[in-house]
């Protein structure tokens, strides 16, 4: 049996076409039968995208769709998905394919270009207590992404320069336009471009950080969505948070297409 | 599940926190519907089909604004939604 879970986030579709094998009688997943991920551009609408990007899917998968017993939908944009079958909230996928990807996950922390939130979840995936930040996005990738180009940098270089420093500069501002004029004024005092890099990125993760303590931080903590791919960001959200360790899975982004997906297969049994 | 519904801002952290399992048979008839005065609370089906309350979108954004009649700056001792809500489901984090 093959389902679809199509994550529609605020500016990308992500598409997980999973497989279930009977393995000697017992239902066994393989998840990477293939993911697409598409940007989804401003003159398209999200069905659009959504349909889009199914269809891209399916067919480098060589599969069609009528080979797909059900799809299920996620993300903000998920009731733009008319062919979907059923939707979840960002919050019950997430947990269901972070814990698939690390069973000792018990903290999940999900950082995408427009929203940030932490979860607790059980043993099997479901999510038992969530927080997130529903007034503004300083938490999350596109505020970092905001503060990159006012220095003239990728986000992944800014990421990197921010392991450079070891300066703690506080940024007080709570919204983007403010935090960008504290930006400009850090850049006109000679600051370091490594240490305004870190600054934001610790301004973030200080922002993840409290979503993440409202539901407590326990047993294994996997960080997922985009945001994963900023080294800085992670090494900032690990001091804010206290714990040596966070768990990366290698395909951060299709994390909650991959739960979507999983909980499309089990409610077909 | 315990959902919170909120924001931190500059000036503090005001999230409403549900649980929801307590929802599920709920014993106060879905009092918080109409104890809240500014009409916050909205029953939802969840993802696990259940029928659970939540906030409403916009009210998430406005939480501090919304309550501030029912929390005027002189301090009280109750709260209308909490009140209403007898199987204890609703917590306010300010
Ligand atoms: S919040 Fe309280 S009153 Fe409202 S549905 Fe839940 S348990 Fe019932
Ligand atoms: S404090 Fe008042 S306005 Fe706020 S949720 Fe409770 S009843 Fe509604």
């Amino acid at each position: 049996m093959i389902t679809a879970g199509i994550d529609m986030g605020s500016r990308s579709v992500k598409v997980v076409l999973l497989e279930e094998l009977d393995v000697n009688g017992a239902p066994q997943l393989k998840y990477g039968v293939k993911k697409v991920h598409i940007m989804m551009p401003g003159d398209l609408d999200q069905d659009v995208s959504a349909e889009k990007a199914y269809d891209e899917a399916l067919a480098a998968a060589g599969l069609k769709r009528e080979d797909i017993a059900a799809v299920f939908a996620t993300g903000a944009g998920r009731g733009q998905v008319a062919f979907a079958k059923e939707g979840v909230t960002e919050m019950t996928s997430g947990a269901k394919g972070a814990v698939f990807m690390f069973p000792a996950a018990r903290t999940v922390v999900d950082v995408g270009a427009e929203e940030g939130r932490g979860m607790k979840t059980d043993a099997e995936g479901k999510a038992i207590d969530f927080a997130g930040n529903e007034k503004c996005a300083a938490g999350a990738g596109s505020f970092a992404e905001a503060m990159s180009r006012a220095l003239q940098m990728t986000l992944k270089e800014f990421g990197d320069a921010s392991l450079q420093s070891d300066k703690t500069i506080p940024m007080n501002a709570q919204c983007t336009v403010f935090a960008e004029s504290e930006v400009v004024s850090l850049i006109h005092a000679s600051t370091p471009k490594n240490d305004i890099a870190k600054a934001v990125l610790d301004a973030v993760a200080s922002r993840v950080c409290a979503m993440v303590r409202r539901v407590g931080i326990e047993g294994e903590v996997v960080l997922i969505g985009g945001m994963v791919h900023n080294a800085g960001f992670v090494s900032s959200l690990k001091n804010a948070m206290g714990v040596d360790t966070i768990s990366l899975p290698d395909m951060p982004e299709y994390i909650s297409a991959l739960g979507c997906a999983m909980i499309a297969a089990e409610r077909q049994h | 599940m315990i959902a919170n519904y909120g924001y931190k801002d500059g000036s503090g952290e005001y999230y409403i926190s549900i649980d929801t399992d307590k929802c599920i048979d709920c014993a106060a008839e879905r009092a918080c519907l109409t104890a809240c005065p500014k009409q916050m609370f909205e029953i939802i089906e969840d993802d696990y089909d259940d029928q659970v309350a939540w906030i409403k979108k916009p009210n998430c954004r406005t939480l501090s604004y919304d309550c501030a009649d029912c929390k005027p700056s002189s301090g009280y001792t109750t709260l209308p939604c909490i009140t209403a809500c007898t199987p204890g489901a609703i917590k306010h984090s300010w």
